[in-house]
């Protein structure tokens, strides 16, 4: 292979004036990790919502979630970005659209909002399934101890519908993670955009795709440790996955 | 909220998007996975095959693949294509290689690792007395696997491959980042000269939508037929 390896390039200035190039490459590890924790609470909060009225015995409810989660499973993420981004503004009002447009780092706000509302077509099907594997004595006991259906899930239901579903969220968890690259496409400069970046300015593509690689695996060895972590500490005695 | 608008750029440019990018992206949709499913269908053969080494380079392949975000692996294949065919071909320099190679062998690659989690999950389904009835019976792996499990194990798993197929063609759209021409490149290609980004992207948004809605339809009109014949 006739490809000059330069291994010394990450402690080079970078062509911004601030910095190495390893420090580019670090401020666009916390932009991905940044922009997927927002996504991940927005996944996290619509997800929930939607997996239970997925749930519930109302037929308008579960249209509802059927609709939801069709709509956002549907479209590629790459389009879904692009209506966010540049098709939302102009349908809006003129003020709000104008509004819209001045938002300062738009393109972190659309990448998080973006990416978390299509995860949370997922999370919410992760959920509905999680609810619907667990016996129906469960939910005719809170009722029976005289709950209403909100506290029926509040306490009984969810508690343990997460518990059961933590693993598939887990792999939900480092998609999002995955997933905020596409951003790179509204002009959002995380990891793989500053690995694109870097590769531009300094010609060495393989020592810059090299190291985002490395760092996108650390990522997911680190989340997966936690959620092991998390799921053994959250595990109920004598219940599927407790001891 | 309409009136400036002007959807009559959608008519105009309906041969190029479908005729150039819409084809590219079926194109590219069928032969990744195709090229995946075999590939994934060796990779799970490896995993489930008993040689220790076979079996963790398969799942090391796997593990890496699934963690690295499908942008990163496609930049890393567009640069690293044309040095793989140097070497596989002996050139004295990088090769010139197309999009749509550099594209699909990114793509094959790819889903090759999701495809053998769904193939071995398959695999795994058929009931031990299978492969035991087939050895009785004097077959060797090769014909065992090829005549009786193989087969059953891709029935059985037909309606997940189809579904990750749907996944796979949401995600050419992102050959984008390449600026390949597939279906929401030409969409864009045609907005961006028109500065007509709203009308085109609703459409692309619809297209994506109907094909994709229709689609995981008819896998779930499938998954009930083949659940009543089981």
């Amino acid at each position: 292979m006739n490809y000059n390896w330069n291994w010394h390039i990450f402690f080079e200035p970078n062509p911004t004036g601030a910095g190495t190039y390893l420090d580019m490459l670090m401020s666009g590890l916390l932009l991905t990790i940044q922009t997927a924790l927002l996504a991940w609470v927005i996944a996290l909060f619509f997800g929930t919502i939607v997996g239970i009225l997925r749930s519930l015995p109302s037929r308008t409810a579960s249209w509802i979630g059927f609709g939801y989660v069709e709509f956002f499973r549907n479209m590629p993420l790459l389009v879904q970005l692009f209506l966010w981004f540049f098709v939302l503004p102009e349908l809006l009002p003129r003020g709000a659209g104008l509004w819209l447009k001045q938002i300062p780092n738009a393109p972190f706000w659309t990448a998080a909002i973006g990416v978390g509302l299509f995860m949370s077509a997922r999370v919410a099907v992760q959920l509905a399934a999680g609810i619907a594997s667990l016996p129906r004595g469960q939910k005719n006991a809170a009722t029976a101890l005289g709950l209403t259906t909100a506290q029926g899930y509040r306490y009984v239901l969810l508690p343990i519908a997460f518990r059961i579903i933590l693993p598939p969220l887990t792999s939900e968890f480092l998609n999002t993670i995955k997933n905020t690259s596409v951003a790179i496409t509204i002009g959002l400069i995380e990891l793989t955009g500053q690995a694109r970046a870097m590769q531009e300015f300094s010609f060495q593509v393989f020592e810059a795709f090299t190291a985002a690689t490395v760092m996108y695996l650390a990522i997911n060895i680190v989340v997966v440790t936690g959620m092991r972590f998390l799921e053994r500490s959250l595990a109920i005695p004598g219940y599927i996955t407790g001891k | 909220m309409f009136d400036n608008l002007d959807f009559d750029v959608i008519r105009r440019s309906l041969p190029y998007l479908f005729l150039d990018g819409m084809s590219f992206t079926l194109m590219l949709t069928g032969l990744s996975a195709l090229g995946g499913l075999v590939f994934g269908t060796l990779i799970a053969l490896m995993r489930l095959s008993g040689y220790k080494l076979l079996g963790s380079i398969a799942g090391l392949y796997v593990d890496f693949m699934r963690s690295l975000p499908l942008v990163l692996v496609i930049f890393w294949f567009y640069f690293l294509v044309p040095y793989i065919g140097q070497w596989l071909t002996g050139a004295s320099r990088p090769i010139r290689v197309g999009a749509f190679t550099s594209s699909l062998v990114t793509f094959i690659m790819f889903e090759a690792a999701y495809f053998s989690e769904i193939m071995r999950a398959g695999i795994q389904s058929i009931s031990k007395g299978q492969p035991a009835a087939a050895s009785a019976l004097g077959l060797t792996y090769s014909q065992s696997m090829r005549y009786i499990v193989l087969p059953q194990a891709f029935r059985n798993m037909l309606p997940v491959l189809l579904t990750q197929t749907i996944v796979l063609f949401q995600d050419t759209s992102l050959v984008y980042v390449l600026s390949i021409p597939d279906f929401l490149g030409a969409a864009s290609k045609v907005a961006q000269r028109d500065g007509r980004l709203v009308e085109m992207y609703l459409f692309a948004a619809a297209v994506y939508f109907v094909i994709s809605c229709v689609a995981s339809y008819g896998v779930r009109r499938l998954q009930a037929r083949i659940a009543i014949v089981r």
